[in-house]
């Protein structure tokens, strides 16, 4: 049995350890907002917060991360009030939309670390794939995202 | 495209005016409208909504208005811009307007009432449906209008419908929609409204957030990959490596022990495995042996295919083209350029993997899907299925990305047949790998260009030559009998600089690679080729690129413009440090004129491209907000194109099959973008989301040229040594 605690709630799962976090988040528990984009943590699409940190759920299986606390996109803020939420709001990121969970977890947590980011930050930190383009946005939105934070 | 449909022939005003006429009074006090977009409930004949206006529109009480959006969602955002041509007739008051996706299956039911075409191809959805959806709006608003004149004893002519309420302007006393529309799908006005013309738009035209943000940053909103159906079991599967190849033999032995496994099933091109997890599924597939029946692909490779399309340069053609007498042009001149130019074969990898869900039954099929083409993929579903098209019902979602690939859903057809064989609704998930190396693709091409020049630097001649891969044929959908199709010359036959004799011939050459749409089709390598050629030609003529383009097109005003505004939002001429270029291109696809500036930088060998600057010319901007993303992302889209797309083909199988190997553009490659709208109205009604990713490739390298004297006439430009110097 594993034990997970997924946006504060504790589960007990009958599952094979070597199941990638990815499917346990979107199968067994319905948080959907996970996305599965490749499967060799190359994209970001999975993109969650263990520990506060941020991982690429679809390469990290889920006997590594029991009894940790794990946050999902469902988990970021109870409102979609989150600053990232807010500045991606005010700038019109998503386009399909598909990466934004992942895209959103990345940068909220990349924020946590750099609550300052230079563009060279940006380019180091956030490195998920968006295929539908939306780079020019997602940068804007990070550097307002942390003048919110600040204000 | 799709039409296997039979269906009256009916005008577009008769459809909404029946429509109309058909829907009856409203039953007030119902179940509040869905939150979601997405129908947790779908449409049926049995749950249809006695609520509605009519097929397109539902005005709630509380004066929420829902509209019901034709096409499909896959980041382009016409499921904003269309809502806002109908709250632009109906004077809605947009903070209250919400959208959902049409049913396929009602179209179907009722004459076509959404339209013959539910796709977003081609750049196509607000081109083609925005007088339709102002009808609707119109429609409704004199229905509302005329109702409240008729509850207030009052003339038309003294009520105004303003934001969503209707105004008796002598008085000031005022109804909300909600409160009159009851009353107002009963009502049958002597004639349908004019629409407004755009001059007169007060919503429209104006930059409006997407409807669908709020749903797309907390995870909420509803793609196909996430479908969840009572009872539902999964599906993963492996097709051959060789596109076209079959299943020779299945060894299940390891795959069938394994936990949660249901079933291995043979569906002849791939082997599926159900399970009642996915990563069940997957495991169990990669633990699968299977033997292939390789096909007619097995054994070539990329280099062969290139050598081969160079050598039906010279073969036969047949003629797209044929402007004056490019041979003469050719046989007088003072200077003749000659240049061949060759791109690969692209996937289009969206971000959601392709992926159905199914669920078979004798007499009814349920899909839930990610379509770009509702009612084509409900023929399709049906044909699979064996069953009529109006037991089939679609359920489309948001799409995780589209770019031409989910017009077509070969893994639908493989989830109906999984679901009709075991009888349990199936959510079958093809994995990157499965996308990637089953995908159709861009096609690869070569095409040669010919110029000839009069002694002072005038171009006489352009002969141009392409071969690559007919669509149509790939598809299955014609044999393509004149030996000429309009994707394959796209960007080339219509070629607008005044070169007096212009010949476009051109060769359809396939391989066992299927090929198909990818945004932009056939823009996206001819853009590239063509405004590279006609960069060599005004280098060959020794004038600016900017000037020689400028003077081919004076015929054409958009152009023009365009160009102009490039030039002067892109700094055209201004001086660039040592190792920097810019490059400018501009092409017509879509009904749209596009174009782009880039500065780039190149140090040992590597390229950044630091800044884009767009321009389009749709002729109308319904939401310039939204026009501005499809640009920003065109650009990006031609930027992963330019910098890196390829896929390769050894011994038949495609090598790249996952991000590791088919790099894209992400954030450290992406340059400042800068977009632009340069209008010229009047009939012009161009596309928006594939024209932004044509220019780019061009603008790209021939900034390149500028900075290091290097002309890349191969792409992707990473295979180019740019390290020594020209």
């Amino acid at each position: 049995m594993i034990t997970l605690i997924v946006n504060g709630a504790r589960h007990r799962l009958d599952i094979e350890p070597e199941t990638p976090l990815l499917w346990v988040v979107r199968d067994e528990l319905g948080l959907t907002g996970t996305k599965f984009g490749c499967g060799i943590a190359q994209c970001g699409c999975c993109t969650v917060h263990v520990e506060g940190e941020a991982v690429r759920s679809c390469s990290l299986a889920v006997g590594d991360v029991d009894d940790k606390s794990i946050t999902t996109i469902e988990g970021l803020s109870p409102d979609s009030k989150h600053p990232v939420q807010v500045a991606w709001q005010a700038l019109d990121v998503p386009q399909c939309g598909y990466c934004q969970s992942g895209q959103i977890m990345a940068a909220a947590a990349f924020l946590q670390r750099n609550p300052n980011p230079s563009d060279a930050d940006i380019d180091a930190g956030i490195t998920n794939i968006c295929r539908c383009g939306t780079y020019p946005r997602i940068r804007a939105a990070i550097h307002r995202a942390a003048a919110l934070i600040k204000a | 495209m799709d039409g296997n449909i039979a269906a009256p022939a009916l005008s577009r005003r008769h459809f909404i005016v029946t429509a109309l006429t058909a829907a009856g009074g409203l039953a007030i006090g119902m179940a509040p409208v869905r939150a979601a977009p997405i129908a947790a409930q779908p449409w049926s004949p049995e749950n249809a909504d006695p609520r509605e206006f009519n097929a397109w529109l539902v005005i709630e009480p509380d004066d929420t208005i829902v509209i019901r959006y034709p096409r499909s969602e896959m980041g382009q955002g016409s499921f904003t811009a269309l809502p806002m041509m109908v709250a632009e007739e109906l004077e809605a008051d947009w903070s209250k307007v919400r959208a959902e996706f049409a049913s396929a299956n009602r179209n179907l039911r009722e004459g076509l009432v959404y339209g013959k075409d539910m796709s977003s191809v081609g750049s196509h959805s607000v081109r083609f449906s925005h007088q339709q959806m102002a009808q609707v709006g119109a429609s409704a608003r004199v229905r509302l209008v005329l109702a409240a004149a008729r509850r207030w004893g009052a003339a038309a002519a003294e009520c105004e419908a303003k934001l969503g309420r209707v105004v008796h302007t002598p008085t000031g006393k005022s109804l909300g929609y909600g409160a009159l529309a009851a009353d107002a799908a009963t009502v049958t006005p002597d004639k349908e409204p004019e629409l407004k013309r755009p001059e007169r738009w007060t919503l429209a035209g104006t930059p409006k957030p997407r409807l669908d943000v709020p749903l797309k940053i907390n995870g909420s909103a509803a793609y196909g990959i996430d479908t969840k159906v009572p009872g539902m079991v999964y599906a993963a599967v492996i097709g051959c490596p060789v596109p076209g190849g079959t299943v020779k033999a299945v060894d299940d032995g390891a795959a069938k022990g394994l936990r949660g496994v249901e079933a291995v099933l043979n569906l002849d091109t791939a082997v599926a495995v159900v399970a009642d997890r996915f990563w069940r599924a997957k495991r169990a597939v990669e633990a699968l042996r299977v033997e292939w029946n390789a096909g007619a692909g097995v054994g070539s490779d990329s280099a062969e295919f290139a050598k081969a399309y160079r050598a039906a340069l010279d073969g036969p053609a047949a003629t797209a083209r044929n402007d004056g007498n490019v041979e003469e042009a050719m046989r007088g001149a003072a200077k003749r350029i000659e240049a061949v130019y060759e791109v690969p074969y692209l996937a289009h990898a969206p971000m959601e993997p392709l992926n159905a869900t199914a669920h078979w039954r004798p007499d009814r099929l349920d899909v839930w899907i990610g379509t770009q083409n509702a009612l084509g993929t409900l023929n399709a579903a049906a044909k699979a299925a064996g069953l009529p098209p109006e037991k089939v019902f679609i359920h489309n979602c948001f799409c995780g990305g589209g770019f031409g690939r989910r017009s077509f859903n070969d893994e639908m057809a493989q989830a109906i047949r999984v679901s009709k064989t075991i009888g349990k609704p199936v959510k079958l998930v093809w994995t990157r790998e499965e996308d990637i190396c089953h995908d159709r693709f861009r096609p690869q091409a070569a095409i040669r260009f010919r110029a000839a020049f009069a002694a002072d630097g005038t171009p006489t001649g352009l002969d141009i030559r392409t071969v690559v891969g007919s669509l149509l044929r790939s598809l299955g959908r014609s044999k393509v009998e004149s030996g000429i199709e309009p994707m394959a010359v796209e960007g080339l036959a219509n070629s607008p600089y005044a070169v007096a004799g212009t010949r476009v011939d051109c060769v359809l050459k396939n391989t066992h690679i299927p090929v198909s749409f990818w945004r932009s089709v056939g823009s996206s390598q001819n853009a590239f080729a063509i405004e590279s050629f006609i960069d060599e030609m005004a280098h060959a003529a020794g004038q600016d690129p900017y000037q020689f383009r400028r003077k081919l097109l004076e015929h054409r005003a958009d152009f023009i413009k365009v160009l102009d505004t490039l030039a002067e939002k892109g700094g055209w001429g201004k001086p660039l440090p040592a190792g920097m270029g810019r490059g400018i291109a501009i092409h017509e696809c879509y009904g749209s004129v596009v174009g782009a500036v880039a500065e780039v930088a190149v140090k040992d060998g590597r390229v950044r491209v630091d800044r884009v600057v767009v321009a389009l010319d749709c002729g109308h901007a319904v939401n310039p907000l939204t026009i501005a993303e499809q640009l920003e992302g065109g650009t990006i889209w031609g930027l992963s194109a330019a910098l890196y797309g390829k896929n390769t083909v050894r011994d038949g199988a495609i090598v790249e099959t996952n991000f590791d190997t088919y790099p894209v553009v992400r954030m450290a490659d992406a340059p400042k973008i800068e977009t632009y709208l340069a209008l010229t109205g009047g009939k012009k009604w161009g596309g928006v989301g594939e024209p932004g990713a044509a220019p780019v490739a061009p603008a790209v390298t021939n900034a390149i040229f500028a900075a290091t004297g290097k002309r890349i006439r191969q792409l992707p430009i990473r295979d180019t040594d740019l390290s020594g110097r020209a």
